[in-house]
């Protein structure tokens, strides 16, 4: 104590007063900040970033620029690719773990692909470079995906209010304005939804933890799971499209085996 | 197994019993004979007599006349699988949590309505099959009954004396698609929820009683309690009541007017050629009944329909994608898609949405309207007062089957366009453009059907007058010992030659002078002037039937360039041709 006393008016006391001030406040923050800060930073390997950097710079800079800070196609106000700061780990985990990035050729929306491009130990190296770059959402833990410990009655309930009106009812997509969509959510990871609701890839709104909790996000990926796993009550789906697909098997089907049975027993002599 | 005919009229021979008196005859002395039931039967009702003409009525054999039967054994299976449904079905909007075996609802709150459809589903036993037996005959019923419409159309049987059977078909079309909205509208699940929902913005835009019409139909304000019962009524009771009655008012006039015939040697406007009731049409149609439940019992045994427990229970915040009515009703959802935004019209403070009362309110009575009148609007262009029990060959009818595929394209046009989202995701193209697609189609489409169409009968007709004239090309090349090539032509049978040559030969109405043989002004009404106009429409270039004149012609012209095979068939064709023409 005396020590420190004695040393009082050192000319240095003031910066590290500042210093101390400052780290206490950012600590202070930290600890008690809502989630996006808690869910980015976290402890990143340097020779990862390093490696998601030279993987980025090959692969991805020629549309996202090469700090990732984006390009124009020099066409109007059309963009190449948007800057990737901020979008987070869970925006590069999903957008490269579905085979959306890198994208094969310019168009309306992105599709997914059955070609992931690269390994989830390079996914996560570029994951960990574009976090590096601003804070954004982490990639969830396998916990936090979880389907057994959702209670899929509550996520289909919360599946109606906020996606079907796009995703429609199973879960087998929607058409969106001019040649965009809402995917199929069929076969699609725990991991790789709640990622989509985390960071709102393309058209799809962002459901942060405030409007829709972890929890409820997991009680979704439980509902869709059920409705994958579980047997069709009713026989052949039909693509889960509602009444379209039924019309459409009535007519086909339905009208054309019993045209048929008609002209067999039409042409029967009797 | 012999073919009977009936005749009508009277046979030379009754003359000679003008003078008879009435015979007494002893009640039933036949039916006594057949056996003691039905002479106890018939002793107590005198149902012999009109059950024994039912059963010795003649019908045709076809297979299109048989669609007619899809959609009649489609309505008895809707009635049967009905009744079964409604022993458990609660219609009612009351509250309750949901504890049956569904587990992804499991404590979710609902309806009673959606709760006793996911237990007739999940926990009755044979429930989900019957229902998904009733939903798949409802589609079929609809869909049978309007390639029926299409088979009465495209061959003319709508022509006197069937006008009125016509119309009452075109009532029971309208009203098995009101009955199938109902029912759609019953397990208040999400979609069917979201249709009411549709429904009630419709009626609101009826101008000046729109929202008083809906808070009558809902008893208050949407949703509320009522309207479930309701449309239950409506559904078991109202609508099967006035669809039997006219369907029995439908086949009554049927066999009152003897079934149509398609043209055919023997077969003419005053018979009927075919097979009784009983036993042959008994045993085919019995058996085409058997038929048509066993297909539409294996799409509900095979094929999910309506998966209400997928749909979830219904609440006004939420909406699928991928939300349609069922197919019937798609061409009023399509009109609705297709509809501009502009129509909506604003002053002194109302509002006049015809961007949805078009579609809604004006084109599903307008379509079956037009339908009905149909048939009187072509017997005053064409002044046809005859009766006609022979029917038409779609191509000998250019004209009307090329409206007929016009019409079919124009509601074909809507039914897609309702649509359009899943034609959007499923062959990746942008849902605006299909949009438009449909919007420029609807007008610029229908047109060249019918042209198309038209121009189609009007070639298959002068190919069966080629046909008639110089026979089938037979491919074979003969050189005569002068040098000269010629292909040989073969002549059809007569039996095939008479069907080619049978219609009756038309043309359009002429105008009478504008002044008579006085010199005297006769000015044409101007209903008169548009009749001739349409007349020509229809049959300005008709191409008619060849005549035994031009047949003779063609035979005598022939021997020098071509030769036909059988000159005696020919022969035979020329005078059957002529007796039956004149």
């Amino acid at each position: 104590m005396n020590a420190l006393a004695a040393r009082r008016r050192h000319p240095a006391a003031i910066a590290v007063l500042l210093m101390l001030g400052l780290f206490l406040t950012g600590a202070v923050y930290a600890a008690v900040a809502p989630e996006p800060a808690d869910a980015t930073t976290q402890a990143l390997p340097a020779q990862s970033v390093e490696e998601g950097k030279s993987l980025f710079r090959a692969n991805c800079a020629t549309c996202h620029g090469v700090n990732a800070e984006g390009r124009q196609t020099g066409n109007g106000n059309q963009i190449a690719g948007p800057p990737l700061a901020g979008v987070g780990a869970a925006a590069v985990d999903f957008q490269v773990g579905t085979g959306r990035m890198p994208m094969t050729q310019p168009g309306t929306q992105a599709a997914r692909s059955k070609t992931v491009k690269f390994s989830q130990e390079q996914i996560d190296a570029l994951a960990a470079y574009v976090a590096s770059l601003a804070p954004g959402p982490s990639v969830p833990s396998e916990e936090a995906v979880d389907p057994t410990k959702g209670d899929p009655a509550m996520g289909g309930e919360l599946f109606r209010v906020n996606c079907a009106m796009c995703h429609n009812f199973a879960g087998s997509g929607g058409a969106l304005t001019r040649g965009k969509y809402a995917p199929s959510l069929k076969d699609v990871s725990g991991k790789h939804i709640y990622e989509a609701m985390a960071t709102g890839p393309q058209s799809m709104p962002v459901f942060n933890d405030a409007n829709m909790s972890p929890e409820n996000k997991r009680n979704i990926i439980a509902f869709l799971d059920t409705i994958n796993k579980q047997e069709n009550p009713g026989g052949l789906t039909l693509g889960s499209l509602g009444p379209v697909t039924e019309g459409m098997f009535a007519w086909v089907f339905g009208l054309g085996i019993l045209v048929g049975c008609a002209v067999w027993l039409g042409s029967k002599a009797a | 197994m012999s073919t009977h005919t009936t005749t009508d009229g009277a046979r030379p021979a009754d003359a000679l019993r003008a003078g008879d008196g009435p015979r007494h005859v002893a009640p039933s002395a036949a039916a006594k004979k057949i056996g003691g039931v039905a002479g106890w039967v018939d002793d107590r009702t005198g149902a012999a007599k009109p059950v024994g003409y039912l059963m010795k009525k003649v019908f045709p054999d076809h297979w299109s006349f048989m669609l007619g039967e899809i959609a009649m054994y489609s309505m008895i299976i809707c009635l049967i699988t009905g009744a079964f449904l409604t022993f458990w079905f609660i219609p009612s909007a009351g509250h309750t949590i949901y504890d049956g075996s569904y587990v992804p609802l499991r404590g979710q709150s609902m309806s009673e309505a959606y709760s006793s459809t996911l237990h007739i589903s999940f926990d009755i036993k044979g429930g989900l099959i019957i229902r998904q037996i009733h939903h798949w005959a409802a589609l079929m019923f609809i869909v049978a009954l309007t390639v029926h419409m299409f088979r009465v159309f495209f061959t003319g049987a709508f022509r006197k004396p069937r006008e009125i059977n016509w119309v009452i078909g075109t009532f029971l079309a309208l009203l098995a698609i009101i009955e199938g909205f109902a029912g759609y509208s019953l397990p208040d699940d999400l979609l069917s929820g979201t249709g009411i929902r549709a429904m009630a913005g419709f009626t609101q835009t009826s101008p000046v009683i729109g929202t008083y019409l809906v808070y009558g139909i809902f008893g208050g304000p949407f949703p509320g309690e009522m309207i479930i019962p309701r449309l239950y009524s409506a559904h078991v009771l109202l609508i099967p009541a006035i669809l039997v009655g006219l369907f029995t008012a439908h086949i009554g006039l049927v066999a009152l007017q003897k079934h149509t015939q398609y043209p055919g040697p023997g077969r003419t406007n005053d018979n009927v050629v075919g097979y009784p009731v009983m036993p042959v049409y008994a045993a085919k149609a019995g058996g085409f009944f058997f038929i048509v439940f066993g297909v539409i019992a294996l799409m509900g045994a095979l094929v999910q329909i309506n998966p209400i427990w997928a749909y979830g229970p219904y609440d006004p915040s939420p909406v699928t994608a991928g939300s349609q009515p069922d197919w019937y009703m798609g061409f009023a959802d399509g009109a609705l898609r297709l509809l501009p935004g502009w129509l909506e019209f604003h002053f002194l403070g109302f509002t006049l949405s015809l961007n949805i009362a078009l579609g809604a309110l004006v084109l599903l009575p307008l379509v079956y309207t037009v339908l009905g009148i149909y048939p009187f609007l072509e017997r005053w262009v064409t002044g046809d007062q005859r009766e006609h029990h022979l029917l038409d060959r779609p191509r000998n009818a250019p004209t009307r089957t090329g409206i007929g595929m016009a019409g079919i394209t124009a509601y074909t046009v809507f039914m897609f366009a309702a649509g359009n989202d899943i034609m959007a995701i499923k062959l990746g193209m942008s849902i605006n453009d299909i949009t438009w697609f449909f919007r420029i189609a609807l007008f610029v489409a229908p047109p060249i059907v019918f042209w198309v169409t038209k121009r189609v009968c009007l070639s298959l007709q002068r190919r069966d007058r080629d046909t008639v004239l110089h026979g089938r090309e037979s491919g074979t090349i003969v050189r005569t010992p002068d040098g000269r090539f010629f292909e040989r032509h073969e002549a059809g049978l007569p039996e095939d030659q008479w069907l080619l040559v049978q219609h009756d030969a038309v043309a359009p109405l002429q105008l009478e002078p504008e002044v008579d043989e006085h010199g005297v002004a006769r000015p044409a009404a101007r209903k008169d002037r548009l009749r001739e106009r349409l007349s020509r429409f229809y049959f300005a270039d008709a191409v008619n039937p060849v005549t035994p004149a031009e047949l003779a012609a063609a035979h005598h012209h022939g021997h020098e360039t071509e030769a036909i095979e059988a000159p005696a068939h020919a022969g035979e064709v020329e005078s059957a041709g002529a007796a039956e023409r004149h």
